[in-house]
């Protein structure tokens, strides 16, 4: 009896540490990420309040801004072919950056590439292309291409084939090592595996990727003709600086419009193809 | 049941049989081919000489590579400024996970309402489709250009996009769990914090790095096309203001070497909790 009640204590102790321990690492836990908070807010000058302060205002006037008026609705087909120009930019340099990724990723992945050199050489070579922000390189190609839908689309294309070639290369690797091996060491050539195994599998993962990456070019499009004084980018700045705020609201909405439908048809197209 | 075709004799055997999958996926591939033909017709150079502009870009490429300097700003300050576009992507960051924390809570079709699940998704599809820097802009109006416009704005994204991740953290969890916590009477409360966070938590913290990675990309380009300061106004400045390339170079490789760290952590994490992404 007493050794029971000897060994219930024991236990209980031992719990109580583990918890006390448990609430002491949560709480120095809490305490640095509010120190954090309080320094980076600090160094950055933000302002908590007056981020909370500038909630009513900014959502009475997209409350304002977002129904269209006759002022705005006489802009637009100007805004409509802005959009345009921004969806199919968006696409064509996703396009063509993914064709170009899909080379270099068969030239880098392990199954279907081969030489270690090259693979790093590519890999290196993507990581460069991605970790440079898409606006680095509108801004680096502003001062040979000008401000043109060209310089926005030299950015996008070269941030696609950064992330899409490292992306292309993990589902090669990942779909199809099991089969190239078994294609291999039954004598089939290099561009037989890659014709008739390798992209026949990795297809519907690729195309997944390319609808994901138009959905963010469009995004990254906006910001980038900010820049580039092309798209809706331009658009919406023209009008946000002339105070035509309701033609910035509509073209806003039109933005919000077409990114939603992309992502419910890529969606729908996803569930059939994967 | 599927049926199997009649094969006449003599007759090629089919190798491939059409499927819904496979038609989608020829239409998908030459309708994002048509539209990328017609989208070359917007691509435009505003007369510049193509092959001459080509050449410009190599060798600013070259120079900004391989030249790097600073003229118009003190070494001592850069620190200052990449403290501060990394200030703006954790704070970002952090508001975003507490704002997206709670709405995936009542997301998430185990632990939530399931009235409130697919209003909140809807919602948080609306956020996400508003581009970032239009979200900074219309804070603008109201607080001006310039960091907390910039960091609230970012906010928006970052909650938007850390709900859908926390959603289908939380919705991957053992249902076992959660009913035999909720059939031996464990409150809502109780059932999150002992169960469902802690299991889910190394999930939670790499998504939060990822979302990190992007904020910070994020608030460089902010800093460059909204003025909210930091490394990404730098850049601009280089640009726009000196039209120095070679000076351009030297942020570039600021930001680059910096980005490139958070992907190694990103992917340690990646790995660490397979995350697939």
């Amino acid at each position: 009896m007493a050794i029971d009640s000897l060994e219930k204590n024991t236990a209980l102790s031992r719990a109580n540490v583990y918890f006390r321990a448990h609430k002491i690492r949560s709480f120095i836990g809490l305490a640095l990420v509010l120190a954090l908070t309080i320094a980076a807010s600090s160094i950055a000058g933000f302002d908590l309040i007056a981020g909370i302060e500038s909630f009513p205002k900014a959502f009475g006037w997209m409350a304002n801004n977002f129904v269209p008026n006759q002022d705005s609705l006489s802009n637009a087909p100007r805004i409509m072919q802005k959009l345009l120009e921004t969806v199919f930019v968006a696409i064509v340099s996703t396009v063509i950056g993914a064709v170009i990724a899909l080379a270099l990723a068969l030239l880098g992945a392990r199954s279907t590439g081969g030489n270690a050199v090259i693979s790093a050489l590519i890999r290196t070579f993507a990581s460069v292309l991605r970790n440079i922000p898409i606006v680095a390189w509108a801004i680096i190609f502003l001062f040979s291409f000008g401000a043109s839908t060209f310089t926005g689309f030299l950015a996008l294309a070269l941030g696609s084939i950064g992330l899409l070639t490292r992306a292309f290369m993990e589902s090669i690797d990942e779909t199809s090592q099991s089969t190239v091996e078994a294609l291999k060491a039954s004598g089939a050539s290099r561009v037989q595996i890659i014709f008739q195994a390798v992209l026949p599998s990795v297809l519907p993962q690729i195309v997944s990727w390319v609808l994901y990456m138009i959905e963010t070019n469009i995004r990254d499009a906006t910001l980038v003709g900010l820049l580039t004084n092309s798209g809706i980018g331009f658009a919406f700045s023209i009008y946000y600086k002339s105070m035509q705020y309701t033609s910035a609201g509509l073209t806003v909405l039109s933005i919000v419009i077409v990114i939603v439908l992309l992502e419910l048809v890529s969606n729908k197209l996803r569930r059939l193809i994967l | 049941m599927s049926k199997t075709p009649k094969i006449q004799r003599g007759a090629l055997i089919p190798l491939r049989q059409p499927n819904v999958s496979r038609t989608t996926l020829s239409l998908t591939l030459g309708g994002l081919m048509v539209l990328s033909i017609v989208g070359l017709f917007f691509l435009d150079i505003k007369g510049a000489n193509p092959w001459q502009a080509m050449i410009k870009a190599l060798e600013d490429m070259g120079k900004m590579f391989f030249q790097p300097v600073i003229e118009h700003f003190d070494w001592q300050d850069i620190p200052l400024d990449l403290l501060i576009t990394l200030s703006m992507a954790f704070l970002t960051t952090l508001i975003g996970a507490i704002c997206a924390l709670f709405l995936a809570l009542l997301s998430a079709r185990n632990i939530g309402n399931k009235y409130l699940s697919g209003p909140i998704s809807s919602f948080v599809a609306l956020i996400r489709a508003v581009p970032t820097v239009l979200w900074v802009l219309i804070f603008a109006v109201s607080a001006g250009l310039g960091s907390v416009a910039a960091v609230v704005g970012m906010s928006f994204h970052s909650a938007g996009y850390l709900v859908k991740a926390y959603t289908e953290s939380f919705e991957e969890l053992d249902d076992g769990v959660i009913e035999a916590l909720k059939a031996g009477g464990a409150g809502w409360w109780s059932i999150v914090f002992q169960a469902v966070l802690p299991a889910s938590m190394s999930y939670l913290i790499s998504w939060t790095f990822l979302r990190f990675e992007i904020n910070f990309v994020q608030a460089v380009a902010l800093g460059a096309a909204a003025g909210a300061g930091g490394i990404g106004f730098n850049l601009q400045m280089a640009a726009g203001h000196y039209a120095n390339i070679r000076e351009v170079g030297t942020f570039t490789w600021i930001i680059l070497v910096t980005a490139i760290i958070f992907e190694l952590v990103a992917t340690r994490l990646k790995e660490k909790t397979r995350l697939l992404l």
